[in-house]
């Protein structure tokens, strides 16, 4: 049996490679962020990154002054320079000033966005995950998200088709694990980890409690274990 | 200046909306505060496409939980027989008609309900979230906006200028000054803010609105 249990977040994050295309679980900002991951990425230094994440977030600085619990965002990786292409929904939030790392890099032509509606790409994320060529959904249509993708009318409705997403890692934020890798989350803490750990070749973990297996109900776990392949206890 | 009615209340407008038992989606903003405004006697199951159903309200400082968030990043009230799942499943609700009603904000609203209401010019990298799929997904869509821009222009518009969210899907529009239908036959005029005339709103309005027959004041 392999040991997928990691010291520390360094260590689990050691050989993600210039160029790796990587997930980044949670919403954005707090709750489901895997931020001990993220900032342990931003001192390994990988460069040519494509980060597929829900947001972009607001960078290090004024996201240390607005969340509590401190510095929660993505925001980083894109401040460092780490970052080629963002996938994702909220790149920028238009209710926030046009200061975050992502938006001036986009604006300064350094970094590419591919914006997709959050809930096309939570189900690209499916689709990596599940072996899928992709689906035909209405959202979008009509609208520039439509454009140069193939169109289909079904039952007089016009949808477009979407395509899977897969990545080297993905960095996943749960509540708790046990040895296997088996996952629970807690609250709204869950929203895109579940779907990135199973789209990615290699899933990387980090938890707020690591326990025996066979402590965890059956019955309960969200993530199984086969789509989990390090481990990182962090206690909060 | 004639008064305009507060956001608190343009929301209170909205939740009025809510039948009992229905569920119901908050977009990111003014529509939030409807979580709030839900009568004492009625049942509203409020869904969040972070993977939540049928949380309570807004939470207080003493009650806030950063893992029990809205997805606009608001904390929220736990209650009896609310439930979690990941953001697929969320979705899954969202197209699948499975969401009664959704609350947006929007920049502008067309003269048929077509909604813009995620990018504006000069900030290419702002994203659209979960707004296109809540308005291809959601049975009723109800705006609630600002009835004009900062300098005074119309959010209700003949075309939209920015950037499509989806077509003809708006059915209600709730403003600082009106509350306006979607009808096939055009934009009706329901409800009127206090002192306000029919003239003045349709000054303030860039498409044409139709009085109805028993058109009333704000009905809070």
């Amino acid at each position: 049996m392999v040991n997928k249990i990691f010291d520390s977040c360094s260590e689990a994050v050691v050989d993600i490679f210039d160029g790796a295309t990587v997930m980044i679980g949670g919403f954005g900002s707090y709750g489901g962020l895997p931020i001990n991951l993220i900032v342990a990425l931003s001192g390994q230094g990988a460069k040519d990154l494509t980060i597929i994440a829900n947001m972009g977030g607001v960078g290090y600085e004024l996201s240390h002054r607005i969340k509590p619990g401190g510095y929660q965002d993505s925001g980083i990786l894109f401040e460092n320079g780490q970052v080629r292409k963002f996938i994702g929904s909220v790149p920028a939030l238009g209710g926030m000033p046009p200061t975050s790392p992502l938006e001036i890099l986009f604006n300064e032509g350094r970094v590419e966005i591919e914006m997709v509606p959050q809930g096309t790409l939570a189900e690209r994320l499916r689709c990596g995950a599940g072996g899928l060529g992709g689906f035909y959904t209405p959202v979008g249509a009509g609208t520039t998200v439509a454009e140069s993708k193939e169109k289909k009318v079904i039952d007089g409705r016009e949808y477009i088709l979407e395509l899977p997403l897969t990545a080297d890692f993905a960095l996943i934020k749960a509540y708790k694990a046990d040895t296997f890798g088996n996952l629970v989350y807690r609250q709204t803490a869950r929203c895109f980890n579940p779907v990135m750990a199973m789209a990615a070749k290699v899933t990387i973990v980090e938890v707020d409690e690591l326990v025996p297996t066979g402590q965890l109900d059956p019955e309960i776990i969200v993530t199984p274990h086969i789509y989990v392949n390090r481990i990182v206890e962090v206690p909060r | 200046m004639k008064d305009r009615l507060d956001e608190q209340t343009i929301a209170l407008r909205a939740a009025r909306e809510f039948a009992d038992g229905s569920v119901v989606n908050l977009g990111y903003g003014m529509p939030g505060l409807c979580a709030n405004l839900i009568a004492g006697d009625k049942t509203v199951f409020f869904q969040s496409e972070n993977g939540m159903l049928g949380y309570g309200s807004l939470a207080t400082d003493e009650e806030k939980d950063y893992e029990l968030i809205n997805a606009s990043d608001q904390p929220v009230t736990p209650r009896p027989g609310m439930c979690f799942f990941d953001s697929a499943a969320a979705f899954d609700m969202i197209r699948g008609g499975h969401i009664d009603v959704v609350v947006l904000g929007a920049y502008q609203v067309s003269e048929r309900g077509d909604l813009a209401n995620w990018g504006r010019p000069g900030r290419p990298a702002t994203g659209m979230g979960g707004g296109m799929d809540l308005a291809v997904g959601a049975r009723r869509i109800i705006v609630t906006m600002l009835h004009t821009t900062k300098d005074g222009g119309p959010r209700i518009v003949k075309e939209c200028t920015y950037p499509l969210t989806a077509r003809r899907c708006v059915s209600l529009i709730i403003t600082d000054l009106s509350v306006i239908e979607v009808t096939g036959d055009g934009l009706l005029l329901k409800e009127i803010a206090p002192g306000w005339t029919v003239a003045e709103v349709q000054a303030l309005t860039g498409a044409d609105i139709r009085p109805a027959a028993d058109l009333k004041e704000i009905q809070l």
